[in-house]
């Protein structure tokens, strides 16, 4: 909801917003934001779904590759101030492939990013526009976002998994 | 199991064949935007090794590669100078040294993908050889099917001609039968290969019986050559007993739809109505086609032998 204030009071054109999510955590993110922006702005935001398997930098010569999940994108990003959500920020390849994919469907007026959570780590000199908490993390640790339901992100729950697994995001 | 490489659809089972759907339903979205084209293979090359000659496929092959932003590279060896097999080998090790991430390969004889395959460090996908398999047609027309009628599961598939000849019959009975469909086959007894019903069909020489309660109708190119020897007794006969029309349709269900895998014989095989016109979906299948190509490139195109044996 914060975040969501935050995008009104610092878009110079909020009508030109278009929010897209990046699968799976900022799918229901994007949604809960633009179900916000109507509730506070009574503004209609267009939401798009991006996938960034196929964009990836890391799909390496052997070994399975990743599933492929769904992008829609139901209308032309010309113009628009295009806003990526994902869950959980970190090392910046993910926006990087998103924003390589963004340019794919147009020439968006501006790209900015949300992320729920910023995790630290980035590897790539990319800057997180809105965030929703900042974690120190360790390299190693999981974070994982519960949220509930594909179309209602209203509750969530946050969980910090140290050392458990590679970054997630 | 889709390891490396794609040599036939009896190899897969259920959940590599769900798998491959599911990324050319994917695939094909791309294929719909104004930008037909993403990064995923840039700096992989793939051969297309086609000894017999079929420009459909292979320029199926060839957008599907360059969709994916591989460089792709069309090898065709003329069959006159290449009779031996050790000289086929031969060819293939030699590209196989240029280091490709991908050979797909097309051979008037069953078995020499698989033999290719054998020598070679990068994955083969086989685009059709002789008699034995096509898998990316199987494939694509499965992915139609799913399209058209939501579901493989339960259908009645019936499909009709050559089945003795046909790699495309022998690749999609193996396809729908594992995705749960009753597969029917019929055709001349001339053309049925003998003890079909083993791979799980049913056979029929009435195409009336055949297509009672059909939901897919899929009709299989008549080779000429094969119409003027002792198969058959016409090209007319063929299509009076076997050539699917509108009439022969009112046989299967009222949402039936008809499949061809190209190029049509017009007049004998199917109707010029039906060739053009809805129940008939080729142009789908023809579509489906690129978005299967890329999936299949895509999950294995540069997963090759040697690198994975190190990493396991």
């Amino acid at each position: 909801m914060r975040i969501s204030h935050e995008l009104i009071e610092r878009a110079e054109a909020p009508e030109a917003l278009y929010l897209v999510g990046i699968p799976n955590g900022g799918v229901p993110l994007a949604r809960q934001i633009a179900r916000n922006l109507a509730e506070i702005a009574d503004l209609e935001v267009p939401v798009g779904v991006l996938d960034t398997t196929l964009y990836r930098d890391d799909l390496v010569s052997s070994g399975a590759r990743p599933k492929l999940r769904r992008t829609e994108m139901p209308s032309a990003v010309d113009g628009h101030v295009v806003v990526l959500v994902d869950d959980v920020a970190s090392t910046g390849r993910t926006i990087r492939a998103a924003m390589d994919a963004l340019m794919d469907f147009g020439r968006p007026s501006a790209v900015q990013v949300v992320a729920l959570v910023d995790r630290g780590h980035r590897e790539l000199p990319i800057k997180i526009d809105y965030v929703g908490k900042n974690i120190a993390t360790g390299r190693t640790d999981l974070v994982k976002l519960r949220v509930s339901g594909e179309t209602d992100a209203e509750t969530m729950e946050m969980v910090l998994l140290r050392g458990e697994g590679g970054t997630s995001a | 199991m889709m390891g490396r490489g794609l040599l036939g659809i009896e190899d897969l089972d259920r959940d590599d064949i769900e798998l491959i759907l599911d990324t050319a339903q994917h695939m094909k979205e791309v294929g719909e935007r104004e930008v037909k084209k993403v990064p995923t293979l840039r700096g992989r090359t793939i051969i297309n090794l086609f000894f017999e000659s079929s420009t459909r496929t292979r320029t199926s092959f060839e957008i599907a590669g360059k969709r994916l932003s591989a460089d792709v590279v069309n090898f065709s060896p003329s069959s006159s100078s290449l009779s031996k097999s050790e000289s086929i080998l031969d060819t293939a090790k030699t590209l196989d040294a240029m280091d490709p991430d991908a050979v797909v390969v097309r051979h008037q004889v069953a078995g020499v993908p698989k033999r290719i395959a054998d020598v070679l460090d990068a994955p083969v996908i086989n685009a059709g050889d002789g008699a034995h398999e096509h898998p990316t047609q199987a494939l694509l027309d499965l992915m139609t099917v799913v399209e058209n009628k939501g579901r493989v599961d339960g259908l009645t598939v019936t499909i009709v001609g050559d089945i003795a000849h046909s790699r495309v019959a022998r690749s999609n009975v193996y396809a729908f039968t594992k995705m749960g469909a009753e597969v029917r086959v019929a055709g001349p007894p001339t053309m049925m290969p003998v003890e079909v019903e083993s791979l799980g069909v049913k056979a029929f020489t009435s195409l009336r019986e055949a297509l009672d309660g059909a939901d897919v109708v899929m009709a299989l190119r008549i080779q000429r050559e094969r119409l003027s020897g002792s198969m058959l007794p016409s090209v007319r006969e063929y299509n009076a007993t076997f050539g699917i029309d509108r009439a022969k349709m009112r046989f299967a269900k009222d949402d039936a739809i008809v499949m061809h895998p190209g190029p049509v014989n017009r007049g004998v095989e199917l109707s010029h109505d039906l060739t053009d016109d809805r129940p008939s979906v080729i142009l789908d299948q023809v579509r489906n086609g690129v978005a299967m190509r890329m999936a299949v490139l895509y999950l294995l195109a540069g997963r090759k032998r040697s690198r994975n044996e190190e990493a396991s």
